[in-house]
Parts: C-alpha cells; structure tokens; sequence
C-alpha cells in the first residue's frame, strides 16, 4: 500500500470533515468511522481526482467503503 | 445611400438600486416534510443546512408574488412604474406555456413603457437577468430595468420526491437596475452545459404526458450527486473567473451571495475559493429553502438586512442549475 497516497488521501478528509490525521488508516470505513457522509464523500473523491490526477466516476464511489478501497483504487489507476 | 442608423448614447455603467422581496407567509419546518418522505429533521439539516422553508397558499401564484416583490424594490428606489424600460422575469414555475408571467406583472406593476420577458434559465435566471439588465441600462436601451426572480416550486416538485420535496421552496425577490457613473454591476460570466441536461429535468414532457397521462403531472426530479460535483467542481472556477473579469480579487469583496442550493454546496465554495474570513456569506437557505430563480434577491435582501454591510461594497453572485446553466457576476451592493 502506498504510504504517500494514504497519506494525502488522509489531508484530503482531514480538509473536508475535519477528522484528525492520526485517525484516518486503512481499515477505517468513511461513512462509519470517518465522519464522511455521501456528500462529503463527493468532495473526497473530486479532490483526489486533482491530487491524484486520476478519475473516479460516479458509479464507482460506492464501491470505496474503507480508505484502504480508496488507495488501492488510486494506485490501479494512476498504474 | 442608406440612411445611417442612430443609436441611444451609452453609459459607463449600471447599478443595483434598490432589493424587494416576498416570503410567503406559511412556515413549514422539516418534520412535515420528513413525514411524507420517510427521512427526519436531522437528515435535512446535516445534508442541507435547511430548518425551515417557506410555502406559498394554494391560490397565491408565481405572479402574485412577483408583483409583492417588485412593488417593494420601486418604492425601495423610489422609481415610478413608468421609468422602467424593461421586466426581466426569471422562473421554471409560470404554470402557463405563453403568455409570459413578466407581461401579467409589468400590467399590474403599471411599468406601460416597459418590454416584458421571461427568462429560462433556472436557479441560473435572475444573475442571467442580472446581466442582461446591464447591458441594457448600459446601451441606453432602457433607462431602468427591473429584474425579478420568483418560484411556486411546491406546484412543480412532488411532495413525496425523497431526493427533492426537502430542498424546495417558494418565494419571490427583485432588483431595479439603473444608471451608474461607473460601473456599479461587473461583467457576467455565463454559461450552459446541455450535455448534463438530465441531472435536473422534467419527469416527463407534456407530450408524453398527453399521450398516457398519468396520475401525476410532470414535475421536476434531479440527480443530487451529479448537480453536487458539478456544482462544487465547476462553480467555483466560474466565480474566479467573474472576479477576474472584473478585475478584483476575493480580498475587494464584502459578501458572496451564492445561489441557496444546498448549504453543503455553499459550504463547500467557499472552500474552494479560499475566500478571506471578512467576506460575508449569505446562508439564506436555512430559513428559505432553495427557492431557485428567487434564492439570490432573497439572500441579497435578507443580508442587506440582518448586517450593516457598506453600500458600494462588492458582493459575488453566482447562480447555477437546471440546464446545466450558470451566471456569476461582481456587484455593487445598493
Ligand atoms: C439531494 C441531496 C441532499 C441528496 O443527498 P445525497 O447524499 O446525494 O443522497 P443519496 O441519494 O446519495 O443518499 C445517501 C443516503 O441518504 C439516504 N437518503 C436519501 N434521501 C434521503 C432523505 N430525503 N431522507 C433521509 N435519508 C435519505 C439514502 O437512502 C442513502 O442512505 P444509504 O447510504 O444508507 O443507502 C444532495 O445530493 C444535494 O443536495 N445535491 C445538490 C442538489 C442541489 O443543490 N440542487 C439544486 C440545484 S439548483
């Protein structure tokens, strides 16, 4: 798992909710450790199509439960 | 030869003079609405930022409340009906195909001198009306140009929508535009996006409702996840640019006066623009609800009067919606 991912995906929900950095690993899900809700989760996904210079539809996001989902998401993609 | 064609004298520019608005007088909280839609007054405020909403009585209309505005932003100018040039109304809820509601509400107003038209454009319409009524004021078309944006949204959203019926609402706000010796509204920024036509759209058209009418008219319906990364991706990209247009930076700003979509999107904006701690935000929408072409004079109005903001001040408006459509532009506050 890429340590650099991980660690601007945590910037990124630590910007948009709040959560502190420490806290955001891989195994916690969004929605229910995260204090990440379905919009909140929108502006996580758009600001890591920017970082990341990767794209993640719209229909693809639901299948990103945990951060770990997301930074392996990210590394196939920009693969 | 042909005779050469005169033109009215230009002006260095416009501004707003005056804000009317019309809240209808029924308060309608969300646990009402949370009833018909199986969510709850905790889901609304946390996804929305929306408390409470206005609703219109079942016989007041969109041209009722146009009217209610915009007697009260000429009385605020102090213009008479008969020095308005031109009535630029901007709503999606006239529930007649023609005639305009503009042309009922200039005959009512008494504005007999004016032309009279509406605008579809959306949440976009009254900043699209915006700029147009500067252009006019600036050309010498028209000496005063009043612009109105009114929604009867409760006639054209299904009260059991579980992705709608929360966020919409009614009411009714209006500037009159008039001559400035410098400019006093900033060039528009504007724009549409048909290809995402769908994210905010009918149900139907009134063909195929004719041709198997069912037990519910057409009303609108949206894709909220859509309308949401549109709206915090693109939106605030146009907001720089209608900074840039008019030669400010957000630092110049008193206030942004945001279309109240959803106070999660304005929440967003405002991060996304980086704008300084000064800057004044017009959150209307916890007491209005989205209110579409209205929502921009009626947060224009209510922050005009719930703050001693300066006139002269710089405000950014934005509006953005159905279509996909947008305007934003830099004004001075009246
Ligand atoms: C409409 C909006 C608030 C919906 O929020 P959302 O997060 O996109 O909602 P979703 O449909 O993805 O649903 C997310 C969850 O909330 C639930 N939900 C949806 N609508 C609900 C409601 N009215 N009440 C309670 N729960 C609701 C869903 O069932 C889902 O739950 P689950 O994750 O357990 O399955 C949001 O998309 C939005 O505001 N978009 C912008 C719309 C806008 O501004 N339009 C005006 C433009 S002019």
């Amino acid at each position: 798992m890429s340590q650099e991912i991980l660690e601007g995906l945590a910037a990124i929900v630590n910007e948009v909710a709040g959560t502190p950095v420490a806290d955001i690993t891989a195994d916690k899900a969004f929605i229910d450790d995260l204090d990440i809700d379905s919009l909140s989760m929108v502006e996580v996904v758009m600001a890591c199509e920017d970082k990341f210079g990767v794209s993640i539809p719209d229909g693809e996001v639901k299948n990103l439960k945990t951060v770990g989902d997301a930074v392996a998401y990210i590394e196939k993609a920009q693969a | 030869m042909t005779a050469a064609l005169r033109l009215p004298a230009t002006r260095p520019g416009s501004r707003i003079m005056s804000v009317g608005s019309y809240r209808p007088s029924r308060v309608v909280a969300n646990d009402e609405i949370a009833a018909r839609i199986d969510s709850s007054d905790e889901w609304i405020r946390e996804r929305t930022g929306i408390i409470e909403r206005r609703f219109a009585a079942y016989d007041e209309s969109v041209v009722d409340m146009a009217v209610a505005a915009a007697g009260k932003a000429l009385a605020n100018a102090g213009v008479a009906p008969e020095a308005i040039g031109m009535v630029l109304l901007a709503t999606v809820t006239h529930p007649y195909q023609t005639p305009s509601a503009a042309a009922e509400v200039s005959d009512r107003l008494g504005t007999r001198k004016a032309g009279a038209l509406d605008i579809g454009a959306a949440c976009a319409g009254f900043c699209y009306g915006l700029g147009l009524a500067d252009t006019i004021v600036r050309t010498g078309t028209a000496e005063h140009v009043l612009v109105i944006g009114v929604e009867k949204l409760t006639d054209f959203v299904s009260p059991t929508d579980r992705g709608a019926a929360f966020i919409f609402a009614d009411g009714a706000g209006a500037v009159v535009v008039g001559p400035s010796d410098h400019p006093g509204i900033g060039p528009v920024v504007w724009g549409a996006d048909g290809s995402q036509k769908d994210a905010i759209t009918m149900t139907q058209s009134w063909i195929e409702y004719r041709d198997e009418p069912a037990e519910q008219y057409p009303v609108l319906t949206m894709k909220g996840q859509q309308v949401f990364r549109w709206a915090v991706g693109e939106i605030s990209k146009v907001c720089t640019e209608a900074l840039e247009a008019a030669g400010i930076t957000s630092d110049d700003l008193v206030a942004f006066v945001p279309h109240q979509a959803n106070m999660r999107i304005t929440d967003a904006m405002v991060r996304a623009l980086k704008l300084p701690e000064h800057v004044v935000v017009a959150r209307d929408i916890a007491t209005t609800g989205n209110t579409s072409a209205a929502s921009v004079p009626l947060a224009l109005d209510a922050l005009l009067q719930s703050t001693d903001l300066p006139s002269g001040g710089l405000a950014l408006l934005v509006g953005f919606g159905a279509g996909l459509a947008y305007a934003a532009q830099v004004v001075e506050l009246p």
